[in-house]
C-alpha cells in the first residue's frame, strides 16, 4: 500500500514559486490499477516522480506499507527505486544496447550478470511477446514493440509497483489497446500495482479500477473509476469529460470524412 | 618519372621518419589527453547546475581552467611551459619534448569535446537509469559514455586532426615531423617540391584520420539511420 500524506512540491521561492503539488493525499492499495488524470501541467508527472523520489516532495510524507520513504538517501534510496518499475512516454530505451541488454540493465546495476540475468530477461521478453527480437536494437523496433521492451525492463527486478508515465501517449489506438491489455495482464497475473499517469480518459476507463483527478497540483476528485466518470462531482472532471466527448466527435467526423 | 624516383631516393627516408614522428606525436598526445580529458568532461557535465551532482564552485573553477587553457595560443603554450616539459620528460626537444605541450594543450579541448558529447545524451535515458536505482558512477559509465560513444569517436577524430596541425608548430621548435621538414627544407632552403610534398602528405594523412574516425563511429553506432 502506498500512502501520500500532505505532499507538496514547490519549485523556486517567494514570488516566483511554482506549486506543482499542493497538499496531495492519496492511498493506493496493493493490486490497484490507479489512474492519475489531468491536463498537461496539472502536476501528474511531478506526482508520479515523487513516488520513486526522482523528485523529492518539499513537504509531506510518502509511505510504502507504512514506512516513510521521503527521507531515504544513498543505498536505501537506490534499493527503493530498484523495487519500483517505471515506464515512460518515449520508452527511454538505451539505443546502443540490444533489446536483451536493455532488459538486463536493472539486473546489471545490482551486479547480476551472465547466464542467470540472461535467462531472467528472456523470460520477461517471452512474457511481452518479443523473445525473437532479443538481439535487435531499439531503433529497429516499432513504438509498440519498444514499449513492450520497456515494460520487460521495468519488471526485471520483480517490482511490486510499476509507474506508467503517459505510457501509451506516443502510440496509435490499436497499439495502445494492446499495451493496455499487457499492463492489465501484468497487474492480474503478477499482482503488480500499477500507477497510471494519463491525460486520456479512455485509457483510464479501460484499465484503472480507481482514479484521481489532478488540477493545478490539487487532487480535485478521487474514487472508483465508474463512480468518478459516471457521476463527476468536480467541474474539472466534467470539463475533462466534455473535452473528451468533443474529441471523440471530431474523430468520428474525421473518419466519416475519410470514408466519404 | 625520373624526377619522382629521384625525389623519393633523396627525401624518402626523411619523409618516412617525419611521418613516423608526426604520427607518434599526434596519437600519443591524443591518448594522454583523453586519459585526463574524459574525466574532466564527465566532471564538467555532472557538476553542472542541472547535472547529476551539482557542485557550483567546482564547476566554475573547472570551467575557468578549461577556458584559460583554450585561450593560450599553442605556439605560446609550447615555449611557456618548457620548464614543465623538462621536468616531465627531461627534455624540451624532439618527439618527447613535443608530446608534453601537445597533451597539455589538448586536455581542455578534449574536456569540452567530451562535455558536449555527454550533454547530447537524452535526459530521459538518465532518468530511466535513475528510476532503476543506478548510482552516479553507473549512469556515467553505462549510460552517458556508452550512449554517446559514436559522438565521442567523432570528437576524437576532430581532436586528432587538430593535434596533427599543432605538431607542425612543435616542429618549428625542434620536435621533428612533417611540419619540421616543410619549414627547414621547404621554407628555409627554398625547396618548393619538398614544400608541396609536405602539404600533399598532410592532406592525405588528415583524410585517413577522418575516414578512420567516420568508419569507427559508424561501427559503434547501433542506431538505424532511417532516410
Amino acid at each position: 500500500m502506498i500512502q501520500l500524506q500532505h505532499v507538496c512540491k514547490t519549485y523556486g521561492e517567494g514570488e516566483n514559486a511554482h506549486h506543482a503539488l499542493r497538499n496531495v493525499n492519496l492511498t493506493i492499495n496493493d493490486g490497484d490499477v490507479f489512474g492519475i488524470i489531468g491536463a498537461s501541467g496539472a502536476g501528474k508527472s511531478t506526482l508520479v516522480r515523487c513516488l520513486n523520489l526522482l523528485e523529492r516532495p518539499t513537504e509531506g510524507a510518502i509511505l510504502y506499507d507504512g514506512r516513510d520513504i521521503t527521507g531515504l538517501s544513498g543505498r536505501a534510496l537506490l534499493e527503493l527505486r530498484s523495487q519500483v518499475g517505471m515506464i515512460f512516454q518515449n520508452f527511454s530505451l538505451f539505443q546502443q544496447r540490444t533489446v536483451l541488454r536493455n532488459v538486463t540493465f536493472p539486473l546489471e546495476l545490482r551486479g547480476e550478470k551472465g547466464e542467470a540475468a540472461r535467462k531472467r530477461a528472456m523470460e520477461l521478453l517471452e512474457l511481452v511477446g518479443l523473445a525473437d527480437l532479443a538481439e535487435r536494437y531499439p531503433s529497429q523496433l516499432s513504438g509498440g514493440q519498444q514499449q513492450r521492451v520497456a515494460i520487460a525492463r521495468a519488471l526485471a527486478n520483480n517490482p511490486k509497483v510499476m509507474l506508467c508515465d503517459e505510457a501509451t501517449s506516443a502510440l496509435d489506438t490499436r497499439t495502445t489497446a494492446s499495451i493496455l491489455q499487457l499492463l492489465q495482464d501484468i497487474n492480474r497475473e503478477l499482482g503488480v500495482t500499477l500507477v497510471v499517469i494519463t491525460h486520456s480518459l479512455p485509457v483510464a476507463c479501460k484499465i484503472c479500477n480507481r482514479v484521481a483527478v489532478i488540477d493545478h497540483g490539487r487532487i480535485v476528485e478521487e474514487g472508483a473509476t465508474a463512480a468518478v466518470f459516471g457521476n463527476p462531482q468536480s467541474p474539472v472532471t466534467r470539463e475533462l469529460l466534455a473535452n473528451d466527448d468533443m474529441l471523440a466527435a471530431i474523430e468520428r467526423d474525421a473518419e466519416k470524412g475519410q470514408e466519404g | 618519372m625520373d624526377y619522382i624516383s629521384n625525389f623519393i631516393s633523396q627525401y624518402g627516408a626523411l619523409f618516412a621518419q617525419g611521418t613516423v614522428d608526426t604520427l607518434v606525436m599526434t596519437l600519443a598526445s591524443t591518448l594522454f589527453a583523453y586519459l585526463i580529458g574524459v574525466p574532466l568532461g564527465v566532471l564538467l557535465v555532472i557538476t553542472a547546475k542541472d547535472g547529476l551532482k551539482p557542485q557550483r564552485a567546482l564547476n566554475t573553477v573547472l570551467g575557468w581552467i578549461v577556458n584559460i587553457g583554450r585561450s593560450i595560443p599553442f605556439i605560446i603554450l609550447l615555449v611557456a611551459i618548457i620548464p614543465f616539459t623538462r621536468l616531465v620528460v627531461g627534455t624540451s626537444l624532439g618527439v618527447p619534448g613535443a608530446i608534453v605541450p601537445l597533451t597539455v594543450a589538448a586536455i581542455p579541448f578534449v574536456g569540452r569535446m567530451v562535455e558536449q558529447s555527454l550533454a547530447e545524451v537524452d535526459g530521459g535515458l538518465v532518468e530511466a537509469a535513475q528510476s532503476f536505482g543506478a548510482n552516479t558512477w553507473q549512469i556515467v559509465c553505462k549510460v552517458m559514455l556508452r550512449e554517446s560513444l559514436p559522438s565521442l569517436v567523432r570528437g576524437a577524430s576532430i581532436t586528432v586532426i587538430t593535434l596533427f596541425g599543432y605538431t607542425a608548430m612543435a616542429g618549428a621548435v625542434g620536435a621533428g615531423g612533417i611540419g619540421d621538414i616543410a619549414i627547414r627544407y621547404g621554407y628555409q632552403r627554398y625547396l618548393g617540391d619538398v614544400m608541396i610534398a609536405s602539404i600533399v602528405l598532410c592532406i592525405v594523412l588528415v583524410q585517413v584520420f577522418q575516414s578512420i574516425g567516420d568508419l569507427v563511429a559508424r561501427l559503434v553506432d547501433k542506431r538505424v539511420r532511417r532516410s
